[in-house]
């Protein structure tokens, strides 16, 4: 590796999201992290010590609401709910993590998705009193769907349970089947009271029969999504634009005669790995090049990894422009103008079959129309059911049609190259997140699904 | 090919970067790495996709650093949108004085929106308290409006305040430069959607996810200048409000404050009306890094006076269309 690499001091980022239904405690459970992790300032503290004692809080806590400190708005405070992402941030002698608080109540699950699709992982709160919810299972499904690398089950207010071991047995199995049933594969469950602070960031004395490690140990030591994608996805970087700077140089006069034909490919690698040398396909066209050089601000790298920002130079001129994308000769796909995808519906103004809509994938952003709805999941079933509509809060199936061919992929073989958004032409509100569940090279193909009404 | 970031020292810091990347021990990014590809991701999305960026820039070290992410974002070719400052005429002179030093050295061109000018013709009023920095708002919306900027970069941080920490990374403002908190656009993985109609805006803010002490080790690598009142220097001051205030022409003491001389520091630099020195002996950039890292208060805690009028005091701002 050959990334620019600080003293080890500095660490790792890691970014997690919390879901879970409303009133299974997030926000105290995000307080008590952060306040047990040293992160809280005392200012901070003295502040949200006073709220608490205005509003009469009388918890185990020392008569401190945890809440308080991550519902920044007006309207949260005053209803004691969280409404939206509360971004937090905090750091150990391992690493710095950025955390996510998204919000329980069902009409705002949109803000759910948002946290979830940028987490290496999300932390699923579950009520040991109540098991598995809806809401559970609606937010496993999202969890499931985006692909998000790991999963933490906290079954909290175990304190409130008497830290009875059947107790939490039962919830974790509870959790375990509609994860089978989902696919999700290993998830960690650990009992935990967010109140007290059992298993938080210490090992709690209370859960004698519980082994494994606190909430905070585990966030230490897992690996980050773009670590565990580098080596199985393929190189792409998503062109942003040309750098192509002509006489306007910011570099010493005496150099800028060398960068007089300067030009290089800017963008952020989404996904694998590039070096010097390297032959790379570039899209649309379809041409192939090779990487003569990786440049950094003024730094010539060997090799980039995802996410690093960078600019490429190719060997030959050739026609790119915002929009192309630059991959892996031989693992490029052939752009396609129809696929299939899952859509998690964002917006109050339901989705028709036939919508006109713009669709963003990379740096590209191109018009599109939605066929037909496949289907919506019935988050009680886990089923496909059949939908005239989506509704805000909705999964459903659907097949779009492009105006112009791209080289999308599944999501499931590349998250970045698999991942769009879907935007309204006219106000230019974000409709819904999509995913690629299948691209189509002939239009068509997939029985039942390509038909227009 | 060695020419250094416009804002770093020369050759040293490009030196220290090579020699890094030519460890190969090393099997990931550091944070500050993906902190900085991730702005950078940001500001040339922005420029993709707007047709006039300006940066806001007081010279305060957030947006020293925005604009240093900026050179880096479009080397070798020169930072491609102008800046806009707004000089609440509290200004500290030596802040000033740096701003203009450095849009000259970058070839860069400058917009300033004067609160005294709105005063003097009466479209704003002083405060009771003296206080301007809720008055910067509307010279800001006049100038966004003027420039026919589509796009406003910013150095706020989601760590700063309670209401920061809901901000978007493109936050969409109406043709009022409001920001309506509970109808944000869903963010969703690194797809930022730049659409807006005529009339609307959006901030966008590169470095939301870096905290303060991200910034100063930034500013550490790479070498960053920075106003020198951020380190520790002498300076008359008094007490006010648990916070040393300078003596100046706007920030005068009253009868029963006394002044003394210390040494302090900014930890942020704004209104001279309203921000506040701490003490400290750190007068060089690692001694900052250290006295950040064991800090136990925030840096507006510790700084700023207008934001402990109420606990919803920076959204109440943000909402008419403030940073």
């Amino acid at each position: 590796m050959t990334q620019v690499q600080l003293e080890r001091s500095e660490g790792t980022l890691f970014r997690f999201a919390t879901a879970g239904s409303v009133d299974d405690g997030k926000s105290t459970l995000v307080g008590r992290l952060l306040h047990d992790s040293k992160a809280i300032l005392a200012d901070q503290l003295d502040t949200v010590t006073r709220t608490s004692t205005e509003r009469g809080f009388g918890g185990a806590a020392g008569g401190i609401d945890f809440a308080l400190l991550t519902d920044g708005l007006r309207a949260e405070r005053e209803q004691g709910i969280t409404i939206d992402v509360a971004y937090r941030y905090f750091a150990t002698d391992q690493r710095s993590f950025i955390l996510a608080d998204c919000p329980g109540h069902v009409q705002y699950t949109r803000n759910m998705v948002t946290g979830a699709t940028t987490a290496d992982a999300v932390i699923m709160l579950i009520d040991a009193r109540k098991g598995v919810l809806e809401q559970t299972r609606r937010h496993l499904s999202v969890v499931k769907l985006l692909r998000v690398p790991h999963i933490v089950i906290a079954v909290n207010k175990i304190d409130l349970q008497d830290y009875d071991e059947a107790a939490f047995g039962a919830v974790a199995a509870a959790v375990r089947r509609v994860t089978d049933e989902l696919g999700l594969g290993a998830v960690h469950v650990i009992p935990v009271s967010a109140l007290v602070g059992d298993n938080v960031v210490e090992r709690s004395p209370n859960t004698p029969w519980y082994d494994g490690p606190s909430l905070l140990e585990l966030l230490e030591t897992l690996p980050a999504a773009d670590d565990v994608a580098t080596n199985v996805e393929s190189f792409r970087l998503p062109v942003q634009l040309v750098l192509r700077p002509q006489g306007a140089v910011a570099v010493a006069p005496e150099d800028a005669a060398d960068y007089r034909d300067y030009r290089a490919y800017a963008g952020q690698v989404a996904s694998g790995t590039v070096r010097v040398g390297d032959t790379v396909t570039v899209t649309p066209g379809g041409a192939s090049t090779v990487v003569t050089g990786i440049d950094f601000a003024g730094i010539a790298l060997d090799e980039a990894v995802a996410p690093q920002s960078v600019a490429l130079r190719l060997r030959d001129d050739l026609d790119i422009a915002r929009g192309a994308v630059i991959g892996t000769a031989g693992t490029m796909p052939e752009p396609v103008k129809e696929l299939a995808a899952d859509l998690f519906w964002l917006d109050l103004r339901a989705l028709q079959p036939g919508a006109r809509v713009l669709v963003k994938f990379g740096t590209h952003t191109v018009q599109a129309i939605v066929g037909t709805i496949t289907g919506r999941l019935n988050l009680d079933t886990l089923d496909l059911e059949v939908a005239p509509a989506l509704e805000i809060n909705d999964i459903g199936q659907v097949t779009v049609r492009l105006s112009a061919a791209l080289p999308v992929e599944t999501y499931a073989a590349n998250r970045r190259a698999g991942a769009f958004l879907v935007i309204q032409p006219q106000d230019g509100a974000t409709l819904a997140a999509g995913i690629v569940t299948a691209a189509r090279t002939v239009a068509g193909t997939a029985a039942g699904t390509g038909g227009q009404a | 090919m060695r020419t250094p970031p416009v804002n770093a020292l020369p050759a040293p810091t490009i030196d220290r970067a090579i020699d890094r990347a030519a460890s190969t021990d090393s099997t990931g990014l550091s944070q500050l790495d993906v902190l900085e590809s991730e702005a950078i991701h940001i500001i040339r999305e922005v420029v993709a996709e707007f047709e006039r960026p300006v940066l806001l820039f007081s010279g305060g070290k957030d947006s020293v650093v925005v604009l240093h992410l900026a050179a880096k974002a479009f080397w070798p070719g020169k930072v491609p949108f102008p800046l806009l400052h707004v000089d609440t005429g509290h200004n500290f002179p030596e802040v000033l004085e740096f701003r203009d030093e450095t849009v000259a050295r970058l070839g860069l061109r400058l917009e300033v929106a004067r609160v005294q000018d709105y005063i003097d013709d009466g479209r704003l009023t002083e405060r009771a308290d003296g206080t301007r920095n809720p008055l910067q708002t509307l010279p800001l919306l006049d100038a966004i409006a003027a420039g026919r900027h589509d796009a406003v970069f910013g150095g706020a941080r989601r760590d700063e305040d309670k209401a920061r920490a809901k901000e978007r990374i493109l936050s969409l403002r109406d043709e009022f430069g409001q920001w309506d908190p509970r109808n944000q656009r869903p963010e969703l993985w690194n797809l930022y959607n730049g659409r807006h109609t005529v009339g609307q805006h959006v901030r966008a803010f590169p470095i939301s996810n870096w905290t303060e002490l991200n910034v100063w080790r930034y500013i550490e690598r790479e070498g960053i200048r920075l106003p020198a009142l951020y380190y520790a220097h002498e300076r008359e001051v008094y007490r006010r409000d648990g916070m040393w205030r300078a003596v100046g022409p706007v920030s005068a003491p009253l009868a029963n404050e006394t002044v003394v001389s210390r040494t302090v520091r900014y930890r942020t630099v704004g209104d001279m009306s309203c921000t506040g020195a701490v003490d400290s002996d750190a007068a060089s950039v690692q001694d900052v890094v250290r006295e950040i890292a064991v800090s136990t208060i925030t840096e507006r805690g510790a700084t700023r006076a207008d934001d402990r009028i109420s606990e919803a005091a920076m959204e109440d701002r943000k909402k008419d269309g403030y940073f």
